[in-house]
């Protein structure tokens, strides 16, 4: 059975739709991530699922029950917010026990929840300090112990780390994907940060507007997008594009663009047609190895090194269209140089031109 | 040493620190000096009102409006309280004062409950017509009061609170009611949703939020409808002379009726006593919750 699942969901304010006929199931223990950029439903998703928002259609089961007409509170759910909306004028302690004394939990059973969430969140010495006086860090940690603290079924993050720095940010992102190893709770996390996707998601759902594009476990929406839109979504730097048309020729197909010429024998095809196309290949899966034994190798122009610390990033062109390649910096060319690229478009994408799905 | 010190100030010679501003610039001459005459403009009357009432009736009979007291006297301000005669009762604005009091106190505490629920609610409870709601109440503060004191002595007549206190205190409570729920509402509008969302989650219900979330994070806004209500139900003349009787009259109607009864000598030291004591509570407050207030209309105005 399902921990969470949504059936049919449509959301509209007046005339704009924010949410269309979506279907989504979460299997129990799964850690979700809806991904997207701002404005794609996302958050509205998750308000839906949390019963902070009315839906226009559709319903929500939690653990098999149907509570789409059901308060935030009857619904077995916490929520973790990007402000983290703390009661500015209770203590921290006051904080984690507000929904427990609503639920009228008795005193000495809070006592006991409060003190383990505060030991496996670590924030035992802020119980009584109020959060005005907190680090951001340590006011998201208390907002993750408020819905920890009661001991709910499904956890909602409405884009915790967002409003942290960067290096906080990695550290708390750990810390979360360590809570959900230990608690094995269903988790739904929206962001807009695909490295908190990539890295916490049991399965991801790229959103664009009110409509999943995408749900897959995070290595297959990377190496095998469904369209174009989430090839360019997913990962950073983007993934190249090169414009031009697939042709049946001799014993197979191949794309070609120009004077490019790529043979696609070992492309894993949905359905081989031909016709216009996009070829998409990731910045890392661009070889500057004096092509031995690719499929495709092309000499080009180094036109921009971008030293990134670990990796260089180097601006090219490939057929008159622009191409990121990403190498370990320490092999780096310089600018001006000439290299030679390969490629095997075994880990390419191949993009309709008109649809934008994969071929 | 000193040379070495000597030389390296030379070495770092040049503007350094904030820049010197003289006393007597042309931009501090003006403003202080506008600020010095508005000033004067504003305190002169008050000034002639303290002295004058703190004068006997001979003294200002010789018409130095401005001259401080020779010999200061206090009965003025003992006859305007105890003493003065409004028609037909001749026990001074006391029984004003507490009329007012007693018609202040409750049409405050009442208007402000009222008004920060409104508020709330339409903040943050977005029921179906909420907005009409809102739009008819934002009306309701154009419309002059005028055109409703007739219907209203019907109405309180029908239901039998004309003249008493309690009617006046409805009327004040309805005519604080839009000006105010604009106030909480567009407050409560520009406090974090996520806190609002976050009690929901928690199971708070509507009354858990407002009294333990949003009330707690509201004192300016509090302080600010207070000021305005006490102030403005104190200062209010036009409702007390139509929906009292004289029994019951506020202390403005009263100070009015002091001030321009006609029989006998006029005493302005009396006069000008009596509309100082009148003055003296919207005075206190302003002086007492000045700062909040200010903070709070800040608060209240950025967003909305």
């Amino acid at each position: 059975m399902p921990s969470v699942t949504v059936r049919d969901l449509s959301l509209n304010y007046g005339a704009v739709s924010v949410l269309k006929n979506l279907n989504l199931d979460i299997e129990e223990g799964e850690f979700l991530v809806l991904l997207g950029p701002s404005g794609c439903g996302k958050s509205t998703l998750l308000n839906c699922i949390a019963g902070l928002l009315d839906a226009s259609d559709g319903q929500i089961f939690i653990k098999g029950r149907n509570v789409t007409w059901e308060e935030p509170k009857d619904r077995g759910i916490g929520m973790v917010f990007q402000s983290y909306a703390l009661y500015p004028q209770m203590s921290v302690r006051r904080n984690l026990s507000f929904g427990l004394k609503n639920a009228g939990v008795p005193k000495a059973e809070i006592e006991r929840r409060i003190e383990r969430t505060a030991e496996i969140l670590q924030i035992q010495s802020l119980l009584d300090r109020k959060p005005s006086q907190l680090s951001g860090g340590q006011r998201q940690r208390v907002a993750i112990g408020r819905a920890l603290v009661r001991d709910v079924d499904v956890f909602l993050f409405d884009e915790p780390l967002s409003n942290l720095d960067a290096k906080l940010r990695a550290e708390l992102r750990v810390e979360i994907k360590r809570l959900h190893q230990k608690l094995a709770n269903t988790m739904i996390y929206v962001t807009h940060d695909q490295i908190e996707a990539m890295t916490l998601a049991d399965r991801i759902a790229v959103m664009r507007s009110g409509m999943i594009q995408q749900l897959d476990r995070p290595q297959e929406i990377y190496r095998r997008p469904v369209n174009r839109y989430v090839a360019d979504f997913i990962g950073s730097p983007g993934m190249n594009f090169l414009d031009g048309e697939i042709v049946a020729r001799d014993e197979g197909y191949h794309f070609t663009a120009g004077d490019i010429d790529i043979p696609l024998q070992r492309y894993g095809f949905e359905s081989a047609r031909p016709g216009p196309a996009a070829f998409g290949i990731r910045p890392e899966h661009i070889s500057i190895d004096s092509g031995e034994g690719w499929p495709f190798t092309a000499k080009v122009a180094v036109e921009i090194v971008d030293p990134m610390g670990s990796d260089t990033l180097i601006w090219t062109t490939l057929g008159k269209q622009p191409l990121t390649i990403r190498v370990p910096s320490d092999r780096a060319p310089n600018a001006g140089d000439s290299i030679t690229i390969g490629f095997d478009p075994m880990n390419a994408s191949l993009f309709d031109a008109a649809s934008g799905d994969r071929i | 040493m000193a040379d070495i010190a000597l030389h390296q100030t030379e070495a770092i010679a040049g503007p350094r620190g904030p820049k010197p501003r003289a006393a007597f610039s042309r931009r501090n001459i003006f403003i202080y000096g506008t600020l010095i005459v508005v000033s004067v403009y504003y305190l002169l009357p008050l000034y002639v009102m303290v002295v004058t009432s703190l004068k006997g009736m001979p003294e200002i009979r010789l018409g130095n409006v401005f001259s401080p007291p020779v010999e200061i006297t206090f009965e003025p301000w003992v006859k305007a309280w105890a003493q003065a005669c409004t028609g037909l009762n001749c026990d001074g604005l006391s029984r004003g004062f507490w009329n007012s009091v007693r018609i202040t106190i409750p049409s405050v505490i009442l208007s402000i409950a009222i008004a920060s629920v409104n508020g709330y609610a339409l903040a943050n409870w977005r029921f179906k017509g909420a907005d009409v709601f809102f739009t008819i109440l934002i009306v309701g503060a154009f419309i002059p009061y005028q055109v409703m004191i007739y219907p209203i002595v019907i109405i309180l007549r029908e239901i039998g609170l004309y003249g008493s206190l309690a009617g006046l205190v409805i009327v004040h409570t309805i005519f604080g009611m839009p000006i105010l729920t604009l106030l909480f509402r567009n407050y409560f509008a520009a406090l974090p949703e996520e806190l609002f969302k976050a009690a929901r989650v928690d199971g708070a219900g509507f009354w858990a939020i407002y009294l333990r979330i949003m009330l707690p994070m509201s004192l300016p806004i509090f302080v600010v409808a207070m000021i305005l209500q006490v102030t403005g139900i104190w200062n209010d003349f036009l409702f007390g002379v139509v929906y009292t009787r004289p029994d019951t009259y506020p202390m403005t109607v009263q100070l009015n009726n002091i001030v321009n009864s006609v029989q006998g000598v006029k005493e302005y030291n009396v006069n000008m006593a009596a509309t100082l004591i009148t003055g003296l509570v919207p005075l206190v407050i302003y002086f007492v919750s000045g700062k909040l207030f200010v903070r709070g209309i800040a608060a209240g105005a950025v967003k909305g």
